[in-house]
């Protein structure tokens, strides 16, 4: 459904040092720079699939769904959507993909919903008794009711994107990009807009590519990940391997009947923190089941826990670091 | 079929809502007709003037050409630069692009809607001019009518390709309504709004016969007015404007789309 070939993005930005001097060179004499937003990207996605895309604020991320969709030319690379090349904005193509920005906002801002999607079935070629079956099975999935006759301006955030939601899939698209679309909800609407999308996608089939800056997002929905960073792609796969990627190690806790000195889990993995009966070890998962034998061996346990550590945590701290 | 991704119901969808939504901004809408009186006061002005004969029209026929002036601007005034601007900045031009509709079409369709809302306000307006000015009351023939309304919809047509042109060099500029500003200078003077082309002296006239400005108030107006007017020669010009205007916007909107793509729509 989607191939991506050496993708790359750069663009020219203007250069401007604060202060009156800065501004007089920046007007007489403009400095430009080039700056690459995506490098070289390649991936393919196949038909129906459920794809996340992840990746700290200026990856790339965004770019380059825009590219995908076609609202932004690439610098190099070849991008295959649907069998059309997204930037000719075939109609063919238009009718088979959908974008909706958590951000932006395609719905008449005083209309009710219901005036727009007239529109936008009138715009796709959808006969009036089609377009009317496709709102009423699409808003019993979204729980939308009244919501949809009264006036964009007077419906709550939540609302609004899953009304965004019906009138970006009305024409029942084999694509979606969905470019952070449960951005500001609160927790029970995000959960019901990533419920609906599950099951859009088992009901149509339909390809998915999701940019969320909220992981419970692609935990939900995403088998497989793209994880881009500085533009070029780190990650593609499932999420657990991109979990055993960036933390090699597993974390154990442990609480002890007894308190026990530190040298005493020499030999069992690096020892994170020891307080009283409580111990926190790094094991590699290559020794793990040795390493759990050998601590019932050694010490009385009151309880023992292994965990990964938390993907969002491991992505937020590989962000912050800013380089892998 | 379709034009440039339009067809009939397209057309009655786009109208609807637009309608629909120029409704909603009635209040707004009638101030908007309200503060288009210019002619009026243009009118009051020449009337107390001795430079009145110079016009070329006399006392009823002078209060017929601005009541008609003021008629035409109203169903051919254009906001496109501004409503362009607003929406490529905010980004609400990205989810246009990608529906197989010309983003053109929906301005065009709120300029119908919202030139639908005007239309009572306007009818007010003109028959408050009547009541003030019984001796200027004039009903045209149907003949007259058509031929006027659809001069006034050439008009519209120049006036919207014009700032259609300006519009696009929003991918390049980013501040279109400054150029615009440009355009409004030459449009006030040379397009009938304060005076009608005939005030102007012989040469500056052959020279403004030029330009588009005369035929998006003058013409038009002198049509409705049913002053003596060269109909071939006033509609000839309308439609070489939009032939000529029409292929050059869409192939700027073609290039400023492309950059617009380029730079991160």
């Amino acid at each position: 459904m989607i191939t991506v070939e050496r993708l790359s993005k750069t663009y020219r930005v203007a250069d401007k040092q604060p202060g009156l001097a800065g501004t007089l060179r920046h007007f007489l004499r403009r400095r430009q720079r080039d700056v690459s937003a995506v490098r070289d990207v390649s991936f393919a996605i196949a038909p129906g699939e459920m794809v996340g895309f992840l990746g700290a604020n200026g990856a790339g991320k965004t770019t380059t769904l825009k590219m995908l969709c076609g609202l932004i030319y690439p610098s190099s690379g070849q991008v295959l959507v649907a069998g059309h090349q997204p930037q000719r904005r075939h109609p063919d193509f238009l009718r088979r993909i959908t974008l909706v920005m958590g951000q932006k906002q395609q719905l008449i801002w005083d209309l009710p919903p219901m005036d727009s999607l007239r529109v936008n079935a009138a715009v796709y070629g959808i006969p009036d008794r089609v377009a009317s079956r496709r709102i009423a099975e699409l808003s019993d999935l979204l729980e939308l009711g009244e919501e949809l006759t009264r006036p964009v301006r007077k419906l709550s955030l939540g609302q609004r994107m899953k009304a965004e939601l019906l009138a970006a899939l009305l024409h029942e698209p084999e694509l979606l990009f969905l470019d952070e679309p449960t951005l500001g909800l609160d927790v029970n609407a995000q959960l019901r807009v990533r419920q609906f999308l599950a099951e859009y996608n088992r009901r149509t089939g339909a390809t998915v590519l999701l940019t969320s800056h909220y992981m419970a997002d692609i935990t939900a929905l995403c088998p497989r990940v793209l994880l881009i960073h500085q533009g070029q792609l780190f990650h593609d796969g499932p999420l657990d391997r991109l979990t055993s990627r960036l933390a090699p190690e597993r974390h154990v806790r442990l609480e002890l009947e007894e308190p026990a000195p530190a040298e005493a889990f020499s030999g069992l993995g690096r020892l994170d923190s020891l307080e009283n009966c409580e111990v926190n070890l790094r094991v590699d998962p290559a020794s793990l089941t040795r390493v759990l034998a050998q601590i019932l061996e050694r010490f009385e346990v009151r309880d023992l826990e292994v965990n990964d550590p938390p993907i969002d945590q491991l992505i937020g701290e590989l962000f912050r670091q800013g380089s892998l | 079929m379709r034009i440039f991704g339009l067809n009939r119901r397209i057309v009655r969808a786009l109208l609807g809502s637009q309608y629909a939504h120029m409704l909603e901004y009635r209040a707004e809408i009638a101030l908007w007709a309200l503060s288009g009186v210019l002619p009026f006061i243009m009118l009051s002005l020449w009337s107390g003037s001795d430079a009145r004969s110079q016009l070329g029209l006399d006392g009823v026929a002078l209060d017929r050409y601005f009541l008609s002036a003021f008629l035409v601007r109203q169903f051919s005034v254009v906001w496109m630069v501004y409503a362009f601007e607003e929406d490529a900045l905010l980004g609400r031009l990205s989810p246009y692009l990608l529906q197989p509709l010309h983003p053109l079409w929906r301005y065009v369709a709120s300029h119908l809607g919202e030139q639908l809302t005007r239309l009572p306000f306007a009818a007010g307006i003109a028959g408050v001019f009547f009541l003030i000015q019984p001796q200027a009351f004039w009903i045209p023939s149907l003949g007259g009518f058509l031929l006027a309304w659809l001069a006034t919809w050439m008009a519209f047509a120049i006036a919207f390709l014009l700032q259609s042109l300006i519009a696009s060099l929003c991918f390049w500029s980013e501040k279109a309504t400054a150029l615009e500003r440009l355009l409004f200078l030459p449009f006030l003077f040379f397009s009938g709004l304060l005076a009608p082309l005939t005030a102007f002296p012989p040469a500056v006239q052959d020279w403004v016969r030029w330009t588009p400005f005369p035929y998006l108030i003058d013409f038009p107006a002198r049509v409705l007015s049913g002053d003596p007017v060269n109909l071939a020669a006033g509609f000839g010009a309308q439609l070489a404007w939009v032939v000529l205007l029409l292929p050059l916007v869409l192939l700027l909107w073609r290039a400023g789309v492309r950059r617009y793509s380029a730079m991160g729509a």
